[in-house]
């Protein structure tokens, strides 16, 4: 393997030891990005190559790992478009909490990845400037919001990356590349710098190689934040090296994400890793949630009635693009119209309606009340399991284009990891298996603030199996296990 | 009058904290543009508000002093529309869980004390100003914006429609104005914007138990123009019935030159808010404890101070309109302390003191006058040594440079003369020099004597004591 | 299904300028989703509280100490046009909201 594709802890303990200069690996990532980027598209903004080699500081080993951060978490002084016209020219004034705590690490911030615009969208296909592919397979999407992000790790054109995740948008990229990804507890990580798509379920996470490398970025990011009224005032997580001694361990399999709608190949995955995880020691059976069935249609009245007053403010007065217009008023739609992609507009116009008087009971709050009864469902099900497992997503990575006609169809492949948003839980997608060649993740949820549960079932599970170790090929050149 | 009236009061306060409700920008009058803002208040992408704990307490303590129910569960609501001034294109506002409800506020009337009930208290945010070219709102060529306001705590304070007159509503602003300047949580300006107010207002056949079409008027920015807004569209709204038509529906605006309102109906429909709890705060719990510590911080209001006056021996003129004056009520109440003559005290204050300080365009705190120097004022005249006359020429100086009564009358020997045999021998001059107007007395022009007064007052530069001068001049005159 | 009065309502709503394909293009879409977001009115749940807050979270406050935070020229870097420290925009027709 080239530097590139190594874990940040891989690659500090050799920096550590001089067997590897800090530029060598930066210079590495640089390389990737030189010679696959223009192929997978993963970036909106890449930083000057002399300014990231310049960032390097000897004293501080993490300046040495690039990081790549989705274009919806704003980096002062870099671009945030959120992929979409409307913000194209849009330069942050401030810095999310995120990147002032990975500052204070010195990380380096190696460039800005596309992403669904508005994080709307499970495929990056509905980016305004063009889909990103998936590093496996350059005909396929990398998954969604976050795919630029997972692309960029599973490129090695960064070393670990953060996205957000609002219904999945981090666990199925990472499922869809081949990598780690965790959306973390509600309220663990601050929202404030993060373009707000559902202030209720958003929520900023790693996305990483390996769980080591997970659990470490997140011990930077969580914590409590005074900017965000929605974080908790808790003791944070602090990393220590995982065990992986799951002996003993309740794993619950939730029966109805492993019905019809599941890709049998990703059903035979999943099956193969509950082998896997009875050899370790742990305690498979299975479990049902019968509300989750709901997760679906009350994460589309809920999400999109967020977004569309989230995404109110942008109306061309203050900042972002600005269309034409006689009056004000006739500015603002136009420039709305106009700098709007298909699907932003059509998830304003659904939360619009389903907030507008006459439909606010029926929709809405109906929406709110499932809410509880899928959270209690959860609640319920960690009386007896200590953790619970499904797919990511119930399908194979997709083809571009196959999905972008159906909107429907599009959501309700997201049944996977939408109720684990609603109910504000932490759950990690890992790899689990290929076929032909495609990743399957796994996905396991926690009560919340159980994150450092999650990291331990997760690393026993990577610690006896491969596919952590696997990348893809680019290009022809085939590396790798 | 075949007709009664319902007037209900919409009042917008912005509250005297030093930071904004939802961020932690200053509040500030009259900076330069844009130059008190941040992410929050710009409604940049990304940004998140968090609740600034004194606007909660000012808002629970005007809920209080206004007899409100507290919402013990609070929370707050997006109110969402769009608007340039808007950053957000929503406002976090409260909906259906106010600080304060079914509370009430009593007035004078004509006909006696009047309960006003008030629907709500609740917090929001203020808005952005707008700017036209040209002044105006139609025909400009563009407008300008500026977010120094974005975000000003503001309490809105909504009264039942239980006002009848335009008095009763003036009367109803004033005393909410005074309860919020006494408490300190806003300064009341109407004129500069710091308090504003719109209302309701319909009529209905007397006897009748069904209220009328309602007008919401709007643009009103005085205690003056409330008064004549309402006059105006009472009577508007009467002429319309009395032809056997109906009121519309409709906004108003409040023409302060022309003295009419106008319609502000546009082709706009009515407004849906779609409010939703906002998800970017969490509940307020208000508990007892907390709610108890603010009750007894709340100062003592002008209705207390009233009934406390009354009962120094004010009459209920004077009592009133000292009460609701904050800083001199203050005074008052510390000059009380140190002297035993409240009515005194009342009266120099409303009086001379007053004139001095509308010459000045000041409040008494603005000034040098202390308690403790008004009271050496008045007790020099009790015991005789200046005359009122020489006090109330001293007054102004006391007021700009806050000298010590005594020693300014010491260095000036104004000492009030008392001096018997002084004063006869001035009265003696007088009389003799002013033989011809003696004359006149004696003949029974009573005005002479007066002249005469005068003439000793003035060769006693003022010094000498009326009274005695009364006396002396009338036994001389035998 | 969803009158064409009822999406061009929304859009008035919304500030979202349409052309007319788009227009009906949502309105079929919406549908779709509306029709399976109904889904919801199988389970009566007149009894259940609705979960406004996913955290168990009250009285975050803030002390009132003011803070500058952006100079005229940070608050103005994104200004698609700007005058004398304002933003400009086209003017404002007929009244208030």
């Amino acid at each position: 393997m080239e530097l590139a594709d190594l874990t940040a802890h891989e690659l500090l303990e050799l920096i550590s030891k001089k067997e590897v200069s800090p530029q060598e690996v930066v210079k590495s990532c640089i390389d990737r990005i030189e010679k696959y980027e223009p192929k997978i598209k993963a970036y909106l903004f890449i930083r000057n190559p002399e300014e990231i080699i310049n960032s390097v500081k000897e004293d501080e080993p993490y300046s040495a790992i690039p990081i790549a951060i989705k274009d919806n978490i704003l980096v002062k002084g870099l671009p945030n478009t959120c992929a979409s016209k409307i913000l194209a020219n849009f330069i942050a004034p401030y810095n999310a909490t995120v990147i002032e705590r990975l500052n204070k690490k010195s990380l380096n911030i190696i460039g800005k990845t596309n992403l669904d615009e508005f994080a709307m969208g499970s495929s990056t296909e509905n980016s305004a400037f063009g889909p990103t592919r998936n590093p496996w397979d350059i005909e396929r999407v990398p998954g969604g919001s976050s795919g630029g992000s997972a692309a960029s790790v599973a490129m090695g054109s960064a070393i670990w990356a953060l996205g957000s995740d609002t219904g999945g948008s981090i666990r199925q990229p990472a499922s869809f590349c081949g990598v780690v990804g965790l959306k973390p507890t509600y309220g663990t990580v601050s929202r404030y710098g993060l373009v707000a798509f559902a202030s209720s379920l958003d929520q900023i996470g790693p996305i990483t190689k390996d769980v080591t490398d997970c659990a470490l970025l997140y011990s930077f990011i969580n914590g409590y934040d005074p900017n965000d009224s929605t974080s908790l005032n808790i003791e944070p997580y602090r990393y220590s090296p995982l065990k992986g001694d799951i002996k003993g361990i309740k794993i619950g399999l939730i029966r109805e994400l492993l019905g019809e709608g599941v890709d049998p190949s990703v059903k035979k995955c999943i099956e193969d890793s509950v082998k896997i995880f009875e050899d370790l020691g742990a305690i498979i059976e299975e479990v049902s949630l019968p509300y989750i069935s709901y997760s679906v249609p009350t994460y589309y009245i809920l999400a999109p009635a967020e977004a569309s007053s989230n995404l109110a403010r942008f109306d061309g007065v203050r900042y972002g693009f600005r269309a034409s217009g006689k009056t004000a008023e006739e500015m603002m739609s136009n420039t709305r119209g106009e700098g709007f992609g298909p699907e932003v507009k059509r998830r304003i116009m659904l939360g619009t309606y389903v907030l507008s008087a006459g439909y606010y009971e029926a929709f809405y709050l109906k929406a709110l009340k499932f809410r509880n009864l899928i959270a209690s469902d959860f609640r319920k099900a960690f009386e007896r399991f200590d953790v619970l497992i499904s797919p990511t997503s119930p399908t194979l990575p997709f083809k571009l284009g196959e999905k972008v006609e159906n909107p429907l169809e599009m959501y309700l492949a997201d049944i996977c990891t939408i109720p684990i948003n609603l109910a504000g839980l932490p759950a990690i997608s890992i790899p689990s298996g290929f076929v032909n060649n495609l990743p399957v993740g796994l996905q396991i949820i926690g009560p919340v603030f159980s994150e450092a549960k999650l990291f331990e079932v997760a690393y026993a599970f990577e610690q006896a199996t491969p596919f952590h170790k696997r990348r893809p090929q680019l290009g022809g050149i085939s590396y790798g296990v | 009058m075949e007709y009664e009236v319902n007037i209900g009061i919409e009042i917008h306060a912005e509250l005297l904290t030093k930071s904004k409700v939802f961020c932690s920008c200053p509040v500030q009058f009259g900076a330069p543009p844009n130059t008190l803002t941040c992410p929050v208040c710009l409604g940049l992408p990304g940004a998140l508000p968090v609740l600034n704990k004194k606007a909660v307490e000012y808002a629970i303590l005007t809920a209080l002093a206004l007899n409100c129910k507290i919402n013990r569960n609070a929370i707050f609501h997006r109110k969402n529309y769009f608007y340039p001034d808007l950053p957000k294109n929503y406002q976090i506002s409260q909906y259906d869980t106010p600080i304060g409800i079914q509370g009430y506020l009593e007035i004078e009337t004509a006909n006696g004390r009047k309960r006003i009930r008030i629907r709500r208290v609740h917090l929001e945010e203020d808005t952005g100003k707008l700017i036209h070219s040209g002044g105006r709102i139609t025909g400009s060529d563009m407008s300008f914006v500026d977010f120094n306001r974005s975000g000003v705590p503001l309490l809105e304070i909504v009264s039942e429609p239980d006002i009848s007159s335009p008095e009763e509503a003036k009367e109803y602003l004033i005393n909410v104005r005074d309860i919020l300047v006494f408490l300190g949580v806003c300064d009341g300006k109407m004129e500069e914007g710091s308090m504003r107010c719109e209302a309701n207002v319909s009529i209905r056949k007397k006897g009748s138990d069904k209220l009328g079409t309602k007008t919401e008027l709007k643009n009103i920015n005085s205690f003056r123009a409330v008064e004549r807004a309402l006059q105006y569209e009472i009577e508007r709204q009467i002429e319309i019935v009395s032809k056997g038509k109906e009121v519309v529906q409709e906004t108003r605006h409040w023409d302060e030159k022309n003295e009419k309102t106008i319609s502000m109906r546009s082709k706009e429909e009515a407004h849906d808010y779609r409010y939703f709890p906002e998800p970017d705060l969490v509940p307020l719990e208000i508990d007892d404890a907390w709610i108890e510590n603010l009750r007894s911080q709340i100062p003592e209001l002008p209705e207390e101070k009233y009934e406390r006056y009354k009962t120094l021996g004010l009459t209920p003129y004077e009592a009133k309109l000292l009460a609701h004056d904050l800083e001199l009520s203050i005074f008052f109440d510390k000059a009380v302390k140190l002297y035993n003559n409240p009515k005194n005290i009342a009266n120099w204050l409303l009086v001379d003191v007053t004139k001095e300080l509308k010459d000045r365009n000041k409040v008494i705190t603005q000034t040098l006058l202390t308690p403790e120097i008004m009271v050496e004022l008045l007790l020099l005249i009790d015991e005789g040594k200046i005359s009122g006359r020489i006090a109330k020429d001293i007054l102004p100086e006391l007021i700009d440079k806050g000298s010590s009564p005594e020693k300014i009358i010491e260095e000036r020997n104004l000492t009030q003369i008392t001096d018997t045999s002084a004063l006869l021998s001035v009265i003696e001059q007088v009389l003799k020099e002013n033989a011809g107007v003696v004359e006149e007395y004696r003949k029974g022009k009573e005005k002479s004597f007066m002249f005469l007064v005068g003439q000793v007052m003035k060769l006693t530069k003022g010094k000498a004591n009326p009274k005695l001068v009364n006396e002396l001049l009338k036994k001389a005159l035998g | 299904m969803l009158s064409i009065e009822e999406v061009l309502h929304i859009e008035r709503l919304a500030r979202l300028k349409l052309t007319d394909k788009e227009r009906e293009m949502y309105r079929n879409q919406l549908n779709d989703v509306l029709n399976y977001a109904a889904k919801l009115d199988e389970i009566d749940t007149s009894n259940v509280p609705p979960m406004y807050h996913v955290l168990p979270v009250s009285n975050v406050l803030r002390e009132d100490i003011p803070r500058e935070i952006f100079s005229q020229e940070e608050a103005l870097s994104n200004a698609p046009l700007k005058e004398g420290g304002f933003f400009v925009i086209p003017p404002i027709l007929g009244g208030e909201e």
